[in-house]
């Protein structure tokens, strides 16, 4: 980033509209962006044999759900398990809600005592009892002290009537108010009976029922292990991922929902590829902790180190240009850019001090911050420059929209940039989380690879990055040069997490804190 | 309001009869009542002393738990127990929205909070009724009380 290069996307443009997250596929596959429909484009030709290959060692399976895909699924399993244990569908989901969905547990257990999981589901006897309201002679309820004649009253199974308007205001007390809908006893004192669907479906309008089912199906979704909520704000979708919780220090199950949403499947926090649930915890709440002393650090302005005129960062690229002495320098560790990529040098990897130089107290905890804000530090800068690299190509998303008629390019043309920019968020936010994973990973002969591999992952992205700042003028011509540096970053983040995955699943990897323990 | 009816004999109810070491301070309206309660055996650790709830209705009532909590101005005291905090409130599921059953009553739950204090033995407050009667401003409605366990 050049620190003059600003005016150059500061006239006048509002940056609007988001990315279009493609939804054309349900695949994984981080390739994916370089498949086009329209074949006679070329993009990323060469990278056709990545994409087709077998799954990587960082991917799992899964299955992404809507809401009816649920509910249908939910039915079929009532329908099922009703047939085997003779029972009504509202009164096998209870039994099946009752069981966590765990439909073997529940076949067994009804199989060998039937009353007593009916009583445990809070069904109590058997018996059909038609649901609907009746007038009882002298009846006087219990909650709201009524008792004209005709009044309408109701009960379940369990005989406790009350009036049926104040079964309606407790129901709708549940489930408007509480978010109740699989556990609703009967308003009865200590009576455990649960509210069936028959009951629901009796006496609460329909808005209500709406709110029920969509409860339903959630707690359905909440209860079982292999299914989760996309975290992504008003997503109605559910994914499906076998990876178990005790899987979660071996592999990163790293999911896409339809909507577009990257999340980890173990957490649901976003893409944190390629760091294990349990590292990701102790990192956020260090940093966390830790915020005071590392906060300097994401300020945006810093002083060129050769003639400490003031630099502002505006750009997501850390290859920085002073205005004043043209000296070229690396925003993360200030060293000097041209060194940068060359074999002996090292913006990534932190050099532990030797051991003579921390021998008191003082020194070594002075070390360990050290160490820390390294990692911090690079972190941080990636998750800024993440941020950075969007608004720059949001900015020249429109630019190059304004552009498309005078540089005679069609829409479908100029989506490259779009291409590279979700390349390039994708790659920074492996880049953030591989500062994170190297700050508890201890030395060993594995350790050297990995940091080789975020080296290489951190220049392709830094001179993708570097792109975006060109006049957008000159964008048209660079087309095939940055399709070029887009599949490489993709290429090179293949290779990184492919590398430490492999590398996790067998427990090469040692680390400086027990991870089991966290 | 959804059950006047239901205060009006609830009210009718408590000026009549109430149970021993339970009576009325005051309840003119629909919207709070004030409750005394004695605790009738020789427990030491409530001999002769009288403590004062305050119940508090919503238009939800009785759908909906009344608030309950014990005064501690006018020279009322809050009693002794590990599931009362010194500010008053009161950690009982019958009072939580799982545990209330709208067929309990005000004059169901002082019994209920007298029994509470006549089983006890032990003179503490919850173990976290420092850091709680601190810095809790809400209303107990608002609390979610994690149970301790109910054998106390
Ligand atoms: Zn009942
Ligand atoms: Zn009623
Ligand atoms: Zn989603
Ligand atoms: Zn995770």
């Amino acid at each position: 980033m050049s620190a003059d290069s600003e005016d150059e996307f500061m006239s006048g443009m509002s940056s609007e509209g988001g990315f279009e997250d493609g939804n054309e596929s349900d695949s994984v596959s981080f390739g994916e962006e370089f498949e086009d429909d329209e074949p006679a484009l070329d993009f990323g030709l060469h990278d056709k044999d990545i994409t087709s290959a077998p799954k990587k060692p960082y991917e799992v399976d899964f299955d992404v759900f809507g809401p009816r895909d649920i509910q249908k699924y939910q039915d079929k399993q009532i329908d099922e398990v009703g047939a085997i244990l003779g029972q009504p569908p509202e009164s096998t989901a209870i039994l099946l809600r009752h069981a966590r969905w765990n439909k073997e547990r529940l076949i067994e257990g009804y199989m060998d005592h039937p009353e007593d999981v009916l009583e445990k589901a809070g069904l109590g006897l058997a018996g059909a009892v038609p649901a609907k309201t009746m007038v009882v002679d002298g009846f006087v309820c219990d909650i709201c002290c009524e008792d004209e004649p005709g009044l309408e009253t109701y009960a379940m199974k369990c005989g406790h009537r009350y009036c049926a308007e104040c079964y309606r205001h407790y129901l709708s007390q549940k489930i408007r108010e509480e978010g109740e809908a699989a556990r609703i006893q009967c308003p009865g004192d200590g009576c455990s009976r649960i509210v069936d669907s028959k009951t629901l479906e009796l006496l609460v309008e329909d808005d209500l029922k709406d709110r029920y089912h969509e409860l339903l199906t959630r707690t359905y979704v909440d209860d079982k292990d292999n299914l989760k909520w996309c975290p992504a704000p008003n997503c109605i979708y559910a994914v499906e991922c076998g990876v178990k919780k005790r899987d979660l220090n071996r592999i990163v199950p790293t999911v896409r929902c339809d909507c577009g949403h990257y999340f980890c499947f173990g957490c649901t926090l976003n893409d944190h590829l390629p760091t294990p649930c349990a590292l990701v915890k102790m990192w956020l709440k260090k940093c966390e902790d830790d915020s005071e002393t590392a906060n300097w650090i994401s300020a945006n302005t810093k002083e060129c180190p050769r003639c400490n005129s003031t630099i502002e960062k505006n750009g997501g690229c850390n290859h920085m240009t002073c205005r004043k002495c043209k000296n070229e320098f690396c925003w993360i560790c200030m060293g000097v850019w041209s060194e940068h990529g060359t074999s002996w040098y090292n913006c990534n990897r932190y050099e532990e001090k030797s051991g003579s130089d921390a021998r008191d107290a003082q020194a070594k905890s002075r070390q360990s911050l050290e160490r820390y804000l390294h990692y911090y530090n690079r972190y941080a800068n990636h998750e800024q420059s993440a941020k950075l690299d969007k608004d720059i190509y949001l900015k020249t998303e429109k630019k190059m929209t304004n552009l498309q008629s005078s540089s005679g390019m069609s829409w479908i043309e100029v989506q490259f940039l779009d291409t590279a920019s979700q390349a390039l968020q994708q790659c920074r936010q492996t880049l953030k989380w591989t500062y994170a994973f190297a700050y508890y990973l201890a030395r060993n002969n594995l350790t050297e690879i990995f940091e080789d591999n975020q080296k290489d992952l951190e220049m392709a992205v830094e001179n993708l990055s570097e792109m975006f700042e060109k006049p957008t003028s000159e964008l048209a011509a660079l087309k095939v040069d940055m399709m070029d540096k887009t599949s490489y970053c993709n290429k090179r983040r293949i290779i990184l997490l492919s590398d430490t995955a492999e590398n996790l699943k067998n427990g090469s990897w040692k680390f400086n804190i027990d991870i089991n323990t966290a | 309001m959804f059950a006047s009816k239901r205060l009006g004999k609830e009210l009718a109810k408590i000026h009549d009869k109430l149970p021993p070491g339970i009576s009325v301070a005051k309840a003119e309206d629909l919207q709070e009542w004030q409750m005394d309660i004695k605790v009738l055996d020789d427990n030491p650790l409530y001999r002769d002393e009288t403590y004062r709830l305050t119940f508090h209705f919503s238009s939800k009532y009785p759908i909906e738990p009344p608030e309950v909590t014990f005064n501690r101005t006018g020279g009322f005291k809050v009693p002794i127990h590990p599931h009362i905090y010194s500010n008053g409130f009161i950690c009982l599921d019958l009072l939580g929205k799982q545990g209330w059953s709208p067929v309990q009553n005000v004059e169901s739950v002082c019994m209920s909070i007298q029994s509470m204090l006549t089983g006890n033995t032990k003179n503490e407050r919850p173990p976290d009724d420092e850091e709680f009667s601190s810095r809790n401003t809400k209303r107990p409605r608002d609390v979610n009380f994690y149970y301790h366990d109910n054998d106390v």
